[in-house]
């Protein structure tokens, strides 16, 4: 290196001095275009969508027909904006059913994922669960499109017609349990995509939570060990409440990948913009209704359908970005509290 | 206070939990791999890779090479973003006067959350975007331009947040090192940080590439596809081909052929991006086993 040095100081000090500046302000530069591109793709949207939103107001949020109208009657005017008479924009199966499967596919992800954090990093010998974070970290790697293939061609039909009869047979008929009786289809619909979805985000969170795991200090697990405590409570009042607010952050993002998964869902869910009546039929979400949607949205000549979309996808950026700021704030918020010597007394 | 026995048995069924949750992941992921490939592997054939497409005939050759373009031009338009965003970021080169302190540092901070909620944003939602503002708005057409500018846009926040991350694991030591030694600011980056932090960066530019290599859906609205090998051109080339098209379409269509090219071209793509993660473990445990101050 020290030759390198040399060589290198043959050149004159002004030289050095415009190489340090440069690098700086290539740097600033590029430090500022995410954020340029943030406000680009805002603006965008704000702009495509202003006339969708002023003339569906809030019958976007309520209504459930999704019509571009006809393309052949005369155009109507509302408030100045031309559209196709008949058409009608409501979003809220859309809406619904974006919430529906991410429900569904954090409710599972986040038991699951703790308890493989927990085997990964406490249970297993190091020569076995090193390769099993690995495979872990692969699932999260394997492209949403292939994972979506695999869920309408395999994984969907063998549920519906192993587990899924099955749970719909013994559940018991109470009011939450009853959404999943009744016909259970062919394994396009509600419960695959949303089982599809755990499957996206159990690896964001599993690796989060073992990083997080395994940088919990030796001795308050030993000292709650020593004072008796078993596997299980040391576990869960001294290991997870010491990273509580990591494992929830995690979890949010988490939310949020699922939120905006397209490709998967647009393959398992069946893509019927109705509310699911159960839990195994066709519905859709807001990311797969824009992808199914546009192609045919091109159809309206006054560019009104489109305009709509535009307001689907300010809705969903707007929800990814609470979900977002809402982990940042999570985190920030109890990461002072999130050890467990001040909180279990 | 629950018994003895009630802790015994939660401890025990704790233990069992953990195992079932585990096995719970690992068996859907091993038959996803084992699925795409029983789909694959029986019909194929190694033509498949250097064939053309022609409609729903021939092989695979045009959206591989798409592909690999696609990959390429991420990595030099936001492997160059995104690594200078991270080195600002990390506030490396932020020592002249004006860029050094609090009111900089607070900069910062509100870059880096505009770069995080970028990258929470939903890729569909960025495909929108750059069909109606690039492709219809300034009359680029389906084309590799529009294309790479979203995608490029999708991963300018992951490199960046994974350069500052290897940038802030450089031992301070070294840069003070330098300074010390009389080496100017840009050669001390070059030379000492940045070689220092390469492992770190790398990996990220890796994991970059397979999102990249992945994506399906900011590209349906951008480069929709075709079926040719790429042209050269950026815009106004009437679609450009990929891989992660023929998987979501290719599957659909009446002819067997058109099906079975849909199987290979997911086996092709889970191969790609294996073989990406495997080249970005592979490095992190190289580098790990040199340095051993390093490391958890």
């Amino acid at each position: 290196m020290t030759t390198a040095f040399h060589a290198g100081s043959t050149r004159s000090k002004s030289a050095f001095v415009a190489e340090a500046s440069a690098w700086r302000w290539a740097a600033r530069v590029a430090a500022v275009l995410p954020t340029a591109a943030l406000v680009f793709v805002v603006a965008v949207l704000a702009l495509k969508a202003y006339p969708a939103v002023k003339v569906n107001g809030t019958h976007f949020f309520t209504g459930s027909e999704w019509k571009i109208g006809s393309t052949y009657a005369p155009t109507v005017r509302t408030d100045g904006v031309a559209h196709p008479s008949g058409a009608a924009f409501g979003a809220w199966p859309l809406i619904a059913g974006t919430l529906q499967t991410s429900a569904i596919a954090v409710a599972i992800a986040l038991p699951v994922s703790v308890g493989c954090a927990f085997a990964l990093t406490e249970r297993l010998p190091r020569w076995i669960s090193r390769p099993l974070g690995f495979a872990i970290e692969l699932l999260a790697g394997v492209p949403s499109v292939v994972l979506g293939l695999w869920g309408v061609l395999t994984f969907g039909p063998v549920l519906s017609r192993t587990v899924y009869p099955f749970i719909a047979h013994h559940l018991p008929t109470v009011p939450v349990l009853s959404f999943f009786k009744g016909t259970v289809g062919h394994g396009e619909g509600l419960l695959t995509g949303g089982l599809t979805l755990a499957l996206m985000v159990v690896p964001i969170i599993t690796a989060t939570t073992a990083d997080l795991f395994r940088q919990v200090p030796v001795l308050p697990k030993e000292g709650g060990e020593a004072l008796g405590m078993t596997g299980y409570e040391v576990a869960r009042r001294i290991t997870l409440r010491w990273v509580r607010s990591g494992v929830v952050g995690a979890t949010v993002l988490g939310l949020a990948r699922a939120l905006g998964e397209t490709m998967a869902l647009v393959l398992t869910v069946g893509a019927i913009f109705k509310l699911a009546p159960n839990v195994y039929s066709p519905m859709s979400t807001i990311a797969a209704a824009i992808a199914t949607q546009l192609d045919s949205s091109l159809t309206d000549g006054t560019g009104f359908a489109v305009s709509s979309i535009a307001e689907l996808a300010l809705v969903l950026g707007v929800i990814s970005v609470l979900v977002n700021l809402l982990a940042r704030w999570i985190v920030l918020r109890t990461s002072f509290d999130g050890r467990p010597l001040r909180r279990a007394a | 206070m629950p018994g003895a026995r009630r802790r015994r048995a939660y401890s025990a069924l704790f233990r069992v939990g953990t195992v079932v949750s585990l096995l719970l992941v690992l068996s859907p992921a091993l038959w996803l791999l084992a699925g795409v490939a029983a789909r694959a592997v029986p019909h194929w054939q190694w033509s498949v890779l250097w064939t053309g497409l022609q409609g729903e005939n021939g092989g695979l050759l045009g959206p591989i090479l798409g592909t690999l373009v696609l990959m390429g031009g991420v990595l030099v338009i936001a492997g160059s973003v995104g690594v200078l965003a991270g080195i600002h970021l990390a506030g490396t080169v932020r020592t002249a006067k004006a860029g050094r302190g609090r009111r900089a540092d607070s900069v910062a901070t509100w870059l880096r959350i505009a770069s995080d909620t970028l990258a929470g944003f939903p890729s569909i939602v960025l495909g929108y975007v750059g069909y109606v503002a690039l492709v219809v708005g300034l009359h680029w057409g389906f084309s590799l331009l529009p294309a790479l500018l979203v995608l490029s846009m999708m991963v300018i926040p992951y490199i960046a947040k994974a350069t500052e991350t290897a940038l802030r694991q450089v031992p301070l030591g070294y840069r003070e090192g330098a300074e010390a030694l009389g080496m100017p600011t840009g050669f001390a980056l070059r030379k000492v940080v940045l070689k220092s932090a390469a492992p770190g960066i790398v990996t990220g530019l890796l994991l970059a590439l397979a999102i990249a290599g992945g994506e399906t859906a900011p590209l349906l609205f951008t480069a929709e596809f075709s079926s040719t090998v790429w042209t050269g051109a950026f815009i106004h080339a009437h679609g450009f081909g990929y891989l992660t098209y023929i998987v979501y379409q290719y599957w659909s269509y009446p002819s067997a052929h058109a099906n079975d090219l849909s199987y290979d071209a997911g086996l092709v793509l889970v191969v790609m991006v294996l073989l990406l993660l495997f080249t970005a473990r592979l490095v992190v445990a190289r580098t790990q086993r040199h340095a051993e101050s390093r490391g958890r």
